[in-house]
């Protein structure tokens, strides 16, 4: 209800989407302001690198969610991917762009692998992406038990830097949320997503074929965080099987403050998106500010726990007591 | 869920026989185990091999034993690693600090430390309404935050407390301790489960929550004593592991997620909450000790177990599924 702006009450309610825009707004500002370097394309494009390795991995993560679902191995997945990259992504033009899609497909066959275990399998998504998870580093371990590889240096550069002053980065988010927010507004599909996630028994009685849009859904959070890997790749220009564990709990973070909720079928991509430059952009400012670094781990981990909390406190609203036990 | 069809307390057909199946399972597959084990190496067959399992076991059990409650509730606590390091090098700065008092109350201290961080869980979950997993994940990123800043980020300073290391290394009449303690804890788990109120509630919670408040039952304060109870018994299992290791480190109850979590799960307690035997847990802890050992002998390298043990959990779970559908 909240993407129409009108409440179950029928008063007018500030779309989700515009209070993310106006907070991040505001991080942004006050981010440059205490930015010794102010306003500049270096600035923008360190800015915007960060905060699109940290928005695919929240669309990862946006997608399960969307069908009620969550995925733990978001960071396994993108670690994995990351590795793969660093096998994969040297050579010729050909060899590379083979490259590219060979991590995509690792990325979605991951994610499918996840649908599997829970459409199929039947396993609670939280155990079946956990162990599934522990699978996926394993792996990105066994490949490569320490930092390195090889990672073309063109397609980086490419990517991270800019384009007559606007980052790269910023422009491959917007057409990546453009290829994805119209599908999931004006296609059968998008609108099954966001079906189950609202009720699945009502989808189910629709005729919505449930369990393949719900494979789909955890497919596409694979081949997200498969981007995820490949653009941490670019970024880092090696493959790191340890580079994981943190992006699942921002990646929940950031969909979080973005509006998505957790129990389904509420949320946007962008919102997703915004969430994420929100938290990067936060960790940004801990960075320029006086905190000891020592303690930013802790704030950091502080910043998501009240992120989360905040984000769950529509529950204390609830009319009955008893609405919170269904 | 579909938990009806296999009881309310996890014994299925073999319950007229007064043996749970996961427990006959897993003293057979533990057989088995050993015996692979004994063609490479006759030594696993010694006594001293065996008992110092025990041992091991002892450690593993008591964190599968604070898993498992929450598990009953259907919730999971993803705090356990940072639980046990957190509360572990606490107590070794405490009784290494040189001061009598201090040291005096380091163990207190440490399972002070454990309740806290389990209430603060439990709050989160009850009253927020946060999804245990992501809740559990945060408050986790934040002891991780604080741990690296309280010891700033170097190896932790400080000595085991002496009561940890006779509890974790020295036997009495030639019964490790540790095994002792742990045969002393769950002999009070089981007295929880089965014959208090409180243990009626945590089963009555993990079948049906809405069915318990309606019933009147003070159902925050149930998951919140829960969590707290699950937190104090991972300090306890830290704290054994500090004595049994001789210190503190960075990192060591990263590890033992996956293998306690594996050890409940193949004990038959129901993902879904409502149902499990302590004796499944028991033998399932048990079990997973001796895998883990028998794959060190065979050096396994870690990221190899630690995909052991997530498989272990999957292929579970799809058996438990595909049993529970005829």
């Amino acid at each position: 209800m909240t993407e129409t702006g009108i409440s179950r009450s029928g008063k007018f309610k500030v779309p989700r989407v515009v209070i993310s825009a106006v907070l991040l707004a505001i991080l942004f500002a006050f981010y440059i302001t205490i930015q010794p370097r102010g306003f500049s394309t270096y600035v923008m494009t360190i800015w915007s690198n960060q905060g699109l390795l940290l928005a695919l991995a929240a669309i990862a993560q946006f997608f399960v969610v969307l069908v009620r679902g969550i995925d733990l191995s978001v960071g396994p997945m993108i670690a994995l991917t990351n590795v793969a990259a660093s096998h994969l992504l040297s050579g010729s033009l050909g060899e590379v762009a083979l490259g590219v899609l060979l991590v995509m497909i690792v990325g979605t066959g991951c994610g499918l692998l996840n649908g599997l275990a829970v459409v199929v399998g039947r396993i609670p998504p939280i155990v079946a992406t956990l162990a599934l998870g522990s699978l996926y580093s394993g792996v990105a371990l066994l490949l490569r038990p320490t930092p390195g590889g090889d990672i073309d240096e063109t397609l980086s550069d490419a990517l991270t830097y800019d384009v007559y002053g606007v980052p790269t980065a910023l422009i491959a988010l917007a057409i990546i949320l453009v290829l994805v927010a119209i599908p999931l507004r004006r296609s059968r599909f998008g609108m099954s997503l966001y079906a189950i996630g609202s009720s699945r028994d009502a989808s189910v009685m629709t005729g919505i074929r449930v369990p393949q849009v719900t494979l789909a859904a955890y497919a596409l959070g694979g081949f997200f965080a498969s981007l995820a890997g490949l653009y941490i790749s670019m970024l880092t220009l090696t493959g790191d099987p340890n580079i994981g564990p943190s992006y699942t709990l921002n990646s929940i973070a950031a969909v979080v403050i973005g509006g998505v909720a957790l129990s389904g079928g509420v949320g946007s991509p962008l919102g997703a998106a915004l969430g994420a430059f929100i938290l990067k952009t936060i960790s940004a400012l801990m960075f320029f500010s006086n905190l000891p670094p020592l303690a930013q781990p802790f704030f950091e981990g502080a910043i998501l726990a009240i992120a989360i909390a905040l984000g769950s406190l529509g529950m204390l609203r609830v009319r009955s007591r008893l609405e919170r036990f269904l | 869920m579909s938990t009806t069809s296999s009881s309310t307390t996890g014994t299925g057909r073999m319950a007229s026989w007064g043996v749970d199946r996961s427990v006959v399972i897993l003293l057979v597959a533990s057989v088995v185990v050993l015996a692979g084990a004994a063609l490479e190496s006759p030594g696993v067959l010694s006594v001293n091999y065996l008992l110092q399992q025990l041992q091991i076991a002892a450690i593993v059990g008591i964190l599968a034993t604070g898993a498992m409650l929450v598990i009953l509730l259907g919730q999971i606590d993803l705090s356990v690693p940072l639980t046990i390091t957190g509360t572990a090098i606490l107590a070794t700065s405490l009784a290494g600090s040189g001061n009598p008092t201090l040291a005096f109350i380091a163990i207190p201290a440490g399972l002070a430390g454990g309740l806290l961080i389990g209430a603060v869980n439990g709050l989160g979950v009850a009253i927020f309404r946060i999804p245990a997993m992501v809740w559990t994940l945060a408050v986790n990123a934040m002891l991780l935050g604080i741990t690296v800043f309280y010891t700033s980020g170097a190896k932790p300073a400080g000595a085991p407390p002496s009561l940890m290391v006779f509890l974790a290394r020295e036997r009495t009449v030639g019964i490790p301790n540790a095994f002792l303690l742990w045969l002393v804890v769950g002999a009070l788990v089981l007295f929880m489960l089965r014959r208090t109120v409180f243990g009626n509630y945590i089963y009555a919670l993990g079948q049906s929550p809405r069915a318990l408040f309606l019933a009147g039952a003070p159902v925050e304060r149930i998951i919140v004593g829960v969590f707290a109870l699950a937190g104090l018994l991972s300090s306890l299992g830290g704290l054994l592991l500090v004595g049994y290791a001789n210190q503190a480190y960075q990192g060591m109850g990263d590890s033992y997620l996956m293998p306690v979590i594996a050890a409940v799960v193949l004990g038959g307690t129901s993902i879904f909450g409502g149902s499990g035997n302590y004796s499944g847990t028991f033998m399932g802890a048990i079990f997973i000790t001796l895998l883990a050992s028998v794959l060190s002998l065979m050096q396994v390298p870690d990221a190899l177990r630690q995909m052991v043990f997530g498989g272990i959990i999957l292929a579970m779970l799809l058996i438990d599924r595909a049993r529970r559908t005829p």
